[in-house]
């Protein structure tokens, strides 16, 4: 029987409670949202705490998509399944029903939640390489309300390290609106529900047929999902084709920084990263068509 | 700490660690043994019951986080001594051999009916993708699901025909003429 080791458990009513629990108990505390990264780590003895700070009740304040024409807000407890049911969101930015349908299994998206997938920052995490490819904004917010606002770059600073604080709470995720905007994800795993051996995530904005700018993000290639620059730059201005999907492919199988695994080896994982770049850039730049 | 939820309908109240998981909860501490307990990596799927509704795995759940929530396990499928149509289901297309996932599969399908009265054979599928059966290869439980949803079809279709309240009886009558059908 796998079971956490001893921990005190605090129930968080709203944000600033979270926060005031954080800041009281401070670094020996952590919080748990879905729960479904944290306790099997916990039960695994990977991670000890000695409190606890429930979330969940803060579903009602965090658990939100709100779409404007600049920007589509996504509060941090919303859930997988919210996520992936989201009309809204779909229509915005069908990359997220592409990676929700091949995260976990239905039961799991029940509960894990955007905010804890993003905090987890598991370098195979699915959403983090979606929002990587989205070039999301992470507001975190502190003591005294005291809000910041950082690029998925400077939010991820490292396998399972990110730039919250002790004593912040990351508060919503915003994903900029622009017009002509096509996206796409693809994933490969070993079996249905299953951690990704490679995925890849796209995003394209089209203006006049032309791609105006293109982004690439990837998962479980190397220490945190990776945002792709080299490609946006060789894509901008280019009219899309068959053969600059495939440049594209290839600076994804050089840039990236795969290890040999179980799940295969590191060529196969920069062929992957290739292929699938391929294809969802084929797929984004026909939804931004249609 | 003092936990206080619903259980099946039922109140209960009780003093547990913090660290104790909703799955131990349930059987060792309420008794409630229907909810198995098997790979505690949140993989196979056999401890899932419903928390406010939903299903969730109950190994990766912490007893305290339900506080305040309703619970419910299989065994407040029935309603008495009147079976659930899954579980009827399951007895009339032999959804079950050793039984050990049968529970956690028996929740699931019965949410997914709330939700789609109408299901596919993909959507099932889809439903029981995080849920492991080493006996029955998938098939006897997918047509188990389907059994039940055309019964319920069928008994619904009853009631506003009749506009009666629907007995057990019918459901059953229904049940068998679903049978044949899928
Ligand atoms: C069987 C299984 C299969 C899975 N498969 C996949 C998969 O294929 N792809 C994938 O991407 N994921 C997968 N996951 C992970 C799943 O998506 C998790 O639910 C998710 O990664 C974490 O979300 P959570 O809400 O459960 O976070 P929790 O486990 O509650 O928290 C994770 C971490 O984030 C911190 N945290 C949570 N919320 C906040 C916040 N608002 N502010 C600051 N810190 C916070 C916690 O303190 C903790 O350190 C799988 C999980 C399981 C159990
Ligand atoms: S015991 Fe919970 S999923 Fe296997
Ligand atoms: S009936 Fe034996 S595991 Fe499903």
């Amino acid at each position: 029987m796998q079971v956490p080791a001893p921990f005190e458990y605090e129930r968080a009513t709203s944000v600033d409670h979270a926060i005031s629990l954080l800041e009281r108990l401070g670094g020996t505390a952590r919080l748990i949202a879905g729960g479904h990264s944290l306790l099997p780590m916990m039960k695994l003895r990977l991670a000890n705490f000695d409190y606890l700070i429930d979330i969940n009740d803060l579903h009602a304040e965090l658990g939100y998509i709100e779409t404007g024409p600049d920007e589509v807000r996504i509060g941090a407890m919303t859930r997988h399944r919210e996520l992936l049911e989201s009309a809204v969101l779909a229509a915005a930015f069908p990359i997220f029903a592409d990676a929700e349908r091949v995260i976990a299994d239905p039961v799991v998206r029940n509960r894990g939640t955007l905010g804890g997938s993003l905090c987890q920052a598991d370098p195979s995490e699915d959403l983090s390489a979606v929002c990587t490819t989205l070039d999301a904004r992470c507001v975190i917010r502190g003591p005294g309300g005291a809000e910041r606002v950082v690029s998925m770059e400077e939010f991820h600073v490292g396998p399972y390290e990110t730039a919250v604080a002790d004593g912040e709470i990351l508060v919503e995720i915003r994903l900029p609106v622009r017009p002509g905007c096509g996206s796409a994800y693809a994933k490969v795993e070993r079996r249905a529900g299953d951690w990704a051996v490679v995925s890849a995530g796209s995003a394209v904005w089209l203006d006049g047929g032309a791609i105006v700018d293109a982004r690439v993000g990837l998962a479980a290639v190397g220490p945190n999902t990776t945002g792709i620059p080299e490609i946006s730059a060789a894509l901008r201005g280019q009219e899309p084709s068959e053969s600059l999907f495939e440049q594209a492919g290839a600076i994804a199988a050089r840039s990236c920084d795969p290890v040999t695994d179980q799940r295969g080896s590191a060529d196969y994982k920069r062929h992957l990263a290739a292929e699938l770049t391929r294809r969802t850039l084929r797929r984004a730049v026909e939804r931004a068509r249609s | 700490m003092q936990v206080t939820m619903t259980v099946n309908d039922v109140e209960v109240t009780r003093e547990i660690e913090g660290r104790l998981l909703l799955v131990h909860f349930l059987r060792d501490v309420l008794g409630l043994t229907g909810t198995h307990w098997g790979c505690d990596t949140s993989n196979c799927g056999t401890c899932v019951v419903w928390l406010d509704g939903e299903p969730v795995k109950s190994c990766t759940v912490l007893a305290a986080m339900a506080g305040g929530h309703q619970v419910r396990t299989v065994e407040g499928l029935a309603k008495g001594a009147e079976l659930d149509p899954i579980q009827q289901g399951f007895m009339q297309c032999h959804g079950l051999q050793c039984g050990f996932c049968t529970p956690g599969m028996m929740m699931t399908a019965r949410a997914l009916l709330d939700r789609n009265p109408d299901p596919s054979e993909t959507e099932i599928r889809e439903a029981i993708s995080g849920q492991i059966c080493r006996c029955t290869g998938y098939a006897t439980i997918v047509r188990s699901v389907r059994w039940a949803a055309v019964a319920e079809a069928q008994a619904a279709a009853q009631v506003a025909e009749t506009t009666e309240s629907t007995e057990a009886g019918e459901i059953a009558d229904a049940g068998q003429t679903a049978g044949a059908v899928a």
